[in-house]
């Protein structure tokens, strides 16, 4: 087989998009809705009961974060939290608990190449970008914020 | 684990067993082996050199991706029908989680593959090449050849693979002048569900019409309804264990005569991927027949 023109590379992708079956999407946002209310409503749950036993808003709010990922760890560890993530998707992934499992999942499969190189350097394969493009949106929309704020708009 | 503290060590503890039980059940009548030729998905085979240690023979890595058997196959064949030696075992292996450490994510993380996506057999299948004994042999082969369609996405390794399938099965047709009906079957390494639909299609514009004379190991090793594999089986083990395990037997009973064996291979890297590089296919082709 001589080079494949880009005509071919075109057809073939046309084929191959045919012949691929996919998630059904409607199915799959319904059980993200759930599953990402459930996680929700738990984180609600939380904070109003924080806050009903005198905590202010940051601790509350701190609180609702730290049992979130202790969960999400928890299940991580017990190898149950892919079974929630396949049936929930997103619903899972994107709530807090999802970054906890990002970094959990690292830990356990790469503590066998040691502290250093394994979990140190590995620990943030997946949750990295998030950090890093995190922090440097946040960075953006501040400089945003203060300079609107500057010239009087806000 | 097979008793081992990593997936690496599993996989490598893999081999030394299939290596070990293949030379046992060769049997008396077989002249003692004396080359390897083995290969593993691995990053510089690991699970291959760390595998074979303990077997004292020479050895000569392969690469193949989830091709590898295909092609220790077919030079095994070639080395002992060249006469350089009168015995040669042709191995390989691969296993979920080294594979899902290498290629993909770590296990425990949770995410939704495709449902073209294939899942790594663990295991490990070896083969012993000789110039006597045993009911089945080596009758011709037609290596293949890189081929690209330019194909991105490598959760759907199937399509893939598929134009390499198909133009290595067209042109060994071709070459030997044989049509698929001089087969009882033409087996495929690991394209699923998805690829086998890409291949018949390929194959049938080609000219050569496989309806009913293809099977795939990665369709036949998983039940993909009980045990939730969407497109199959993939990986160095999946058509290596199909071969030993199943089809086989069934040659050296006399129920198949002829079939060609076409395991196919990948070549990515997570390099290659996120530099953006298309993931390319190869199959190697090996006629077995009943003797």
């Amino acid at each position: 087989m001589s080079d494949v023109s880009e005509q071919e590379k075109q057809a073939y992708s046309r084929l191959v998009k045919e012949a691929t079956p996919v998630h059904r999407l409607w199915i799959q946002m319904l059980r993200a809705f759930l599953t990402g209310g459930l996680i929700c409503c738990a984180g609600q749950g939380i904070l109003n009961y924080a806050k009903a036993q005198g905590l202010g808003n940051d601790a509350a709010g701190a609180w609702c974060s730290i049992l979130l990922v202790l969960a999400s760890v928890i299940l991580t560890g017990l190898n149950l939290f892919t079974r929630i993530a396949k049936w929930g998707g997103a619903g899972a992934l994107v709530p807090i608990t999802g970054f906890a499992n990002s970094v959990a999942a690292p830990a356990i499969e790469y503590q066998k190449e040691g502290q250093v190189f394994g979990i140190g350097c590995k620990i943030f394969t997946i949750a990295g970008p998030v950090l890093l493009y995190g922090t440097v949106a946040s960075w953006l929309l501040g400089l945003i914020y203060w300079l609107l704020k500057a010239v009087g708009v806000l | 684990m097979v008793g081992q503290a990593s997936w690496e060590e599993a996989e490598s503890a893999l081999q030394k067993q299939a290596a070990r039980l293949a030379m046992e059940k060769a049997g008396p009548g077989v002249p003692p082996v004396r080359y390897l030729f083995s290969g593993d998905l691995l990053g510089q085979l690991i699970a291959t050199s760390f595998g074979v240690m303990d077997l004292k023979l020479p050895l000569f890595g392969l690469y193949g991706a989830c091709s590898t058997i295909g092609e220790a196959l077919m030079l095994a064949a070639m080395t002992v029908q060249g006469g350089y030696c009168d015995a040669v075992l042709a191995l390989t292996s691969s296993h979920f989680g080294s594979a899902e450490k290498q290629f993909r994510f770590p296990l425990a993380y949770g995410g939704q593959r495709p449902l073209s996506a294939t899942w790594t057999v663990t295991g490990s299948g070896a083969f012993v090449l000789a110039r006597s004994g045993g009911s089945a042999c080596v009758t011709g082969a037609t290596p293949g050849r890189v081929v690209d369609y330019g194909l991105k996405d490598s959760m759907n390794m199937g399509a893939c693979m598929a134009p390499a399938a198909c133009d290595t099965i067209c042109t060994h047709l071709e070459d030997f002048g044989r049509t698929p009906e001089d087969y009882d079957f033409i087996i495929t390494g690991d394209l699923g569900s998805v690829g086998q639909t890409i291949l018949l299609e390929l194959a049938g514009k080609r000219g050569f019409s496989l309806e009913g004379r293809h099977l795939d190991c990665g369709m036949l090793i998983f039940d993909p309804e009980a045990q939730d594999t969407h497109a199959g089986g993939s990986g160095c083990a999946c058509s290596a264990v199909v071969l030993a395990a199943c089809l086989l037997p069934k040659i050296e009973s006399g129920e198949w005569r002829r079939i060609l064996f076409v395991p196919t291979g990948a070549l990515l890297s997570t390099v290659s991927c996120n530099e953006g590089q298309s993931v390319p296919g190869i199959a190697h082709a090996v006629v077995i027949e009943h003797c």
